[in-house]
């Protein structure tokens, strides 16, 4: 994203916050939202969730073998590498590959049948109507999504450590329990509230200044993902600098 | 009313519309018209804000629109209506849904109001009985109704209709035109229609104006097209060999 796109996105979000036309029908509309991105998320994310768990017991397992070092230790790794990057990270770049595409292709066929401009000519804040609802619905079911993907990744730890014989179950709960600190949680959350926002946005952004046809849609729906995993990615590391 | 006054708008180097000023009188229909390029649609754009032209001003009865704020500009929109080349349908919406968007959106009707309102509009495009239908469902014609009836929904005091006739045959294209200079007639709307369909000019041109390499070339009605001396205007109207054959019928 250069500086001009930046700058067009920034009045994009002005428009976006302006005041609703019927806050009932936004609301209406949000919580369809809330149900393709969260509810329609839920089996993807537990999915990938739960074995990213399995598959880091095994390799911090793998990567610690050694009398010097106590098996506990597998558990809190995982928990920690969990809580505070794979579960915000990973969850936010496949949302960014499920929402984000299918925001911009639906903004950005909406565009080119005319449909935003028959908003706009009925006196609505097109922005605001299309993308205000996605938003909200992506800073909040994004977090939800991110603490299901903390347990079940964690839970996929123990079933991958236990199942393979890598750590014994009280050696894994004794190490996700032992010296748990709850700041990484709200790290987390912050991480999650702001990649919901930008899984969200970026895309909206993409599809909402295209022009042509098809192949535009398509091309704009490729260009959001690749924006919103990079954004998302230096977001992280921004967000880590600033709370850790 | 709407009065335009030397429109400018350009696109880049490419100088689309150059200084286009016309008047368009309510109760009546009026067409824009010129070949593909002219800057119709531009012009079009252009008086609904979809555009901002680089020169000149947009009155409707005698409110200036071009200056106007982001909020002044929606009090406008709300008091007009407009059927779009491709119907722009909302596709996730059933035809009910459809009309009674707007009427959701600005009104506080109860329900049962507003499904009043959209089966009226219905009845009046003769698409009784098809509120459940998505637009997927629908022939090109049926979508151009359902766009007339959305567009008509809030009672606009502006209508604006960009090229009704593309990819309709004959028959249903005289059946759009008909019930756009009904609708025009009987609520006094202030009607435009953007078209280069022949049949239209001939049929429904209360006033028309012409358009040929963004400039005004010609402006009357449809009795007097066939009896002008502008070559531009001659060239366009009498293009195919069945016009040619009729000009001297006219």
């Amino acid at each position: 994203m250069n500086f001009t796109n930046f700058g067009k996105y920034l009045l994009l979000l002005k428009a976006v916050f302006r005041k609703p036309e019927k806050s009932r029908i936004y609301i209406k509309v949000m919580f369809q939202q809330m149900n393709f991105i969260g509810v329609g998320s839920i089996g993807l994310i537990a999915i990938i969730s739960t074995f990213i768990g399995a598959v880091m017991t095994l390799q911090i397992a793998f990567q610690l073998v050694s009398d010097f070092v106590p098996k506990t230790i597998i558990g809190s790794v995982n928990r920690d590498s969990t809580i505070l990057e794979l579960s915000p990270t990973i969850s936010a770049i496949v949302l960014a590959g499920k929402i984000g595409s299918a925001i911009s292709s639906e903004i950005g066929t909406m565009r080119v049948s005319e449909q935003i401009d028959a908003l706009e000519i009925m006196g609505i804040n097109s922005p605001g109507y299309l993308i205000l609802p996605k938003i909200i619905a992506g800073i909040t079911m994004v977090p939800l999504l991110v603490i299901m993907s903390m347990f079940l990744s964690i839970g996929g730890g123990y079933l991958g450590g236990t199942l393979s014989g890598a750590v014994s179950p009280a050696d894994y709960v004794t190490g996700i329990t032992t010296d748990f600190n709850p700041y990484t949680i709200t790290v987390a959350l912050v991480k999650a509230f702001v990649f919901g926002f930008i899984i969200t946005s970026v895309p909206a952004y993409e599809g909402f200044y295209v022009k042509g046809g098809a192949l535009e849609v398509a091309q704009a729906s490729t260009r959001a993902v690749v924006v919103s995993c990079i954004t998302i990615l230096a977001c992280d590391y921004i967000v880590t600098q600033l709370l850790l | 009313m709407i009065e335009i006054k030397d429109i400018h708008k350009s696109f880049g180097s490419n100088e689309v519309l150059k200084g286009i000023s016309g008047r368009f009188e309510a109760g009546v229909t009026n067409l824009i018209i010129g070949g593909s390029g002219s800057g119709k649609t531009t012009l079009l754009k252009c008086m609904i804000g979809l555009h901002q032209p680089e020169q000149g001003s947009v009155q409707y009865d005698n409110r200036e629109f071009t200056t106007m704020n982001f909020e002044e500009k929606i009090e406008i929109r709300k008091e007009i209506g407009m059927l779009f080349q491709g119907s722009a349908l909302f596709d996730s919406m059933t035809v009910e849904e459809n009309i009674m968007f707007p009427l959701n959106m600005f009104t506080d009707q109860s329900r049962k109001e507003k499904l009043e309102r959209v089966n009226f509009c219905l009845e009046r495009v003769n698409l009784e009985g098809k509120n459940k239908l998505f637009p997927a469902e629908l022939s090109g014609g049926m979508k151009k109704r359902v766009g007339i009836a959305r567009a008509i929904a809030m009672n606009p005091k502006y209508l604006f209709v960009d090229e009704p006739n593309s990819g309709l045959d004959p028959k249903t294209s005289i059946v759009i035109d008909e019930l756009i200079k009904e609708l025009t007639e009987e609520y006094n709307t202030t009607t435009i229609v953007v078209t280069h369909d022949m049949n239209s000019v001939m049929g429904i041109g209360d006033y028309i104006l012409f358009l040929h390499e963004g400039k005004k070339f010609w402006e009357g009605s449809n009795k007097e097209i066939a009896h002008t001396d502008v070559q531009e205007l001659n060239d366009f109207v009498f293009a195919s060999r069945f016009m040619k054959a009729a000009k001297d019928k006219f």
